[in-house]
């Protein structure tokens, strides 16, 4: 049995049912050995392998399963660089498989060399480079369970050709070799009780709650504890879906763009439990002044997350899942009147806005709409990055994990639809939709193709405003306006340097007949009372469909605190 | 409240020896190097060997910093999969040694007196020539940095040092007090 096949094998003996994967000259034994079980594992060619890695992350987050994604050496490992980032950042368990020049010539600047362990090291959980066949089996059984135990991750396995090709007796079942790994953590009981006793002492609690309570499957958990204690929620980007966006408690997104109401409720709260969070700058504004009155619990996984930007007054090394369910055999309903009705207030006086115009499309108009259109469905939504993932993370009610799909972290544009490829692999009884911008959209087009050939029937949604509109958001607050690059027509055209009418004009690309041409159907829309129909029309067709729609550029993502500042500053017009 | 948050501490500058025990694997002291440059921790010194068990290899870092910087260096090396355990050795009872190999000017007539002093120190010469001698010095780094001080009026031609190694007492010793200073 060649290396490759036991490669193969060994995948489908870890549960894999399906991989992404774009051949070339130094991965082709592994292709041949994937259409040999073409039976049990399903090989989706994407068209990029950027594309291909933010698929094997939409499978990933939209299952919990590792997603698996393979290229060939040199260039299609370096274009798998960007996803795997991606996945370290968002904490998405990826198996990375790359084809690597023989071992005989590694070193010597062979054709479609790269040296791609070197390259990934500090972008990966863990990274193999295989020179023995025999190592195969063990290392790919460590490679799943380091991606996804403990704070889950990506890990690269770089195979060399010869290694592939070698012939090879396996064992299925060799000891692993992880002397310094040990993912399990549970808090201790002594934890348990001083967690449970701040929240005793606390009258203004409230919980910050992120990525961790989704990857730890600790969102039924959670809920039973908000609707126990009767504690707020608040939710980072990759906190959404942990409990249902319409519940009472779910105050929603906080941070940069979160609601004011949020903001204001963290900023005065006496105690924070955050669970499965990182105290991200885009959360935290300024960290000195983040919470400066509020007792902080910190319960993470990775111990290394525990006083790293925010020093917690109880840090707690733990599967937020256990601390969760440890705790809700003890806590007690508290009397949080006062601090509700205060929260209640913030919310009628500041609530999330936008002035739903009839003359135009507003974007957060879309996003309302397509709420409203698939809130009973089994609905998953993924994003690009910039304005429009933050209209969605604000306007659409995200009511379970592993519906929301977004580059959170990294912020990695182009992920949108290439995610929503991987999702719709996953979940085929599933409807996946990509909302995107026209800047994000564009940067990974090609797998529209993919879409089309492999007969998934992904919906895209275009917010198209013909710029990059988060920078030019930021151009407009900090830059005096000044368009630096940021309109993305012809560069001829009055908008390029700022000076564009409220119209778009002839909107740049045509991306109706761009869909067209992979063989999509899309229909571009302008006008308000278009909306609802073309959402629906979009809804009602079995194949992939596109919907572009032109929105002004004008428009800001508000609430808004400025990078490095506090809720102070936060501006809301 | 206080008897709630005792973790909350001082932060406290200064200088910390870290043992790392890694699995001995090709690219690992790479990877421990990259990350310590992308986070920017400061390494004063870095050595690296085998150990009694031959899929292990020793790591003895110097690091400076406050508490928090040391938690997160700490912290972030036991992260790394290869990582088998990392130890704070100066917060406990430790033996150091520095070993440097120094190379001197040495007329003849001044041999004795060179000899002298690297008897005090308790090292050795290793290679004489006809107007250098080389010699080598072994102990804790103040006892290395005061020879080289003693050495500098002679002219050093050329010095190499192997960076700080160290290794905890064991308990049973721990009583009999603090690391001797004798040269």
């Amino acid at each position: 049995m060649t290396g490759a096949e036991v490669l193969v094998r060994a995948l489908i003996r870890h549960g894999v049912d399906t991989v992404f994967a774009y051949p070339g000259g130094a991965s082709m034994p592994i292709h041949q050995a994937l259409v040999r079980h073409s039976d049990r594992i399903r090989t989706v060619l994407p068209r990029h392998e950027q594309g291909g890695a933010f698929a094997a992350e939409g499978y990933a987050r939209a299952t919990g399963k590792p997603g698996v994604v393979v290229s060939t050496s040199g260039p299609g490992a370096t274009n798998l660089v960007t996803g795997i980032a991606d996945a370290k950042m968002d904490s998405v368990p990826l198996i990375a498989i790359t084809g690597q020049v023989p071992t005989s010539v590694i070193g010597t600047d062979a054709f479609q060399e790269t040296p791609t362990v070197e390259v990934c090291r500090a972008i990966t959980k863990h990274h193999y480079l295989v020179t023995r066949a025999e190592d195969l089996t063990r290392v790919v059984k460590e490679a799943f369970y380091v991606a996804t135990t403990g704070r889950p991750g990506p890990v690269l396995i770089d195979v060399p050709k010869d290694v592939q090709l070698t012939a090879v007796v396996p064992d299925w079942d060799p000891p692993m070799n992880l002397p310094g790994y040990n993912p399990y953590r549970e808090a201790s009981s002594r934890d348990i009780r001083r967690i449970a006793e701040a929240i005793r002492r606390a009258r203004r609690p409230i919980i910050y709650a992120g990525g961790g309570i989704i990857s730890s499957g600790a969102s039924p958990d959670l809920l039973e504890f908000v609707e126990k204690t009767r504690i707020p929620v608040a939710l980072t980007l990759m906190g959404l879906g942990a409990v249902p966006g319409t519940h009472y408690l779910c105050l929603g997104l906080l941070g940069m763009h979160g609601s004011v109401y949020a903001n204001y409720a963290i900023n005065e709260a006496d105690l924070i439990l955050a669970f499965g969070v990182r105290f991200d700058d885009r959360v935290t504004g300024k960290l000195s002044e983040f919470a400066k009155h509020a007792v902080i619990v910190h319960v993470d996984i990775d111990p290394s997350e525990i006083h790293k930007n925010k020093p917690a007054h109880i840090g707690v090394v733990s599967d937020v899942k256990f601390v969760l369910q440890e705790l809700n055999k003890i806590v007690q309903p508290g009397d949080y009147t006062d601090w509700l009705r205060q929260i209640d207030q913030w919310r009628e006086a500041e609530p999330l806005k936008f002035e739903d115009r009839q003359d135009c499309i507003m974007p957060q108009a879309v996003v309302r709409e397509l709420w409203e259109l698939t809130k009973g469905e089994k609905t998953i939504i993924s994003v690009g990055v910039g304005q429009h993932q933050m209209w969605v993370a604000q306007h659409y009610k995200f009511m379970k994990p592993r519906t929301w799909l977004s580059s959170s972290g990294l912020g990695a544009m182009g992920f949108g639809l290439p995610a929503a490829i991987g999702a719709q692999v996953a979940k085929p009884d599933h409807l996946v939709i990509d909302v995107d911008g026209d800047g994000s959209f564009l940067m990974n087009v090609q797998e529209l193709a993919t879409a089309f050939c492999e007969k998934l029937p992904v919906k895209v949604i275009i917010l198209n405003n013909q710029h990059l509109g988060m920078v030019v958001q930021w151009e407009d607050r900090f830059f005096e306006g000044r368009r630096a690059h940021t309109y993305l027509g012809p560069i001829d055209r009055p908008e390029a340097v700022g000076k564009g009418g409220a119209q778009i004009e002839e909107p740049y690309p045509d991306f109706v007949r761009i869909a067209n041409g992979f063989g999509i159907p899309a229909r571009q829309i302008v006008r308000r009372d278009q909306l609802r129909p073309a959402l629906e029309e979009m809804l009602s067709h079995p194949g992939p469909y596109l919907v572009d729609v032109l929105v002004p550029y004008q428009e800001h993502v508000l609430p808004m605190i400025p990078s490095g500042a506090t809720v102070r500053d936060i501006i809301t017009e | 409240m206080d008897d709630l948050f005792p973790e909350q501490t001082v932060r406290k500058t200064g200088r910390h020896v870290i043992s790392a025990l890694v699995q001995n694997q090709p690219g690992v002291l790479a990877h421990i190097a990259g990350m310590l440059a992308s986070r920017g921790f400061n390494i004063d010194s870095l050595a690296v060997g085998e150990t009694e068990n031959p899929e292990l290899s020793r790591m003895t870092f110097v690091v400076f910093g406050d508490d928090r910087t040391l938690d997160q260096v700490r912290k972030q090396l036991e992260k790394i999969v290869t990582v088998v355990r990392v130890q704070d050795i100066s917060s406990e009872d430790y033996v150091e040694r520095d070993l440097m190999l120094i190379r001197v000017t040495c007329p003849p007539e001044r041999r004795s007196e060179i000899c002298e002093l690297v008897g005090i120190f308790r090292g050795k010469v290793v290679d004489v020539g006809r107007t250098d001698l080389m010699i080598e010095i072994s102990g804790t780094e103040k006892k290395v940095e005061a020879f080289i001080e003693l050495m500098r009026p002679y002219g050093i031609k050329e010095l190499v040092r192997s960076g700080r190694i160290a290794l905890v007492r064991s308990s049973s010793q721990r009583s009999s007090g603090s690391e001797s200073h004798t040269p």
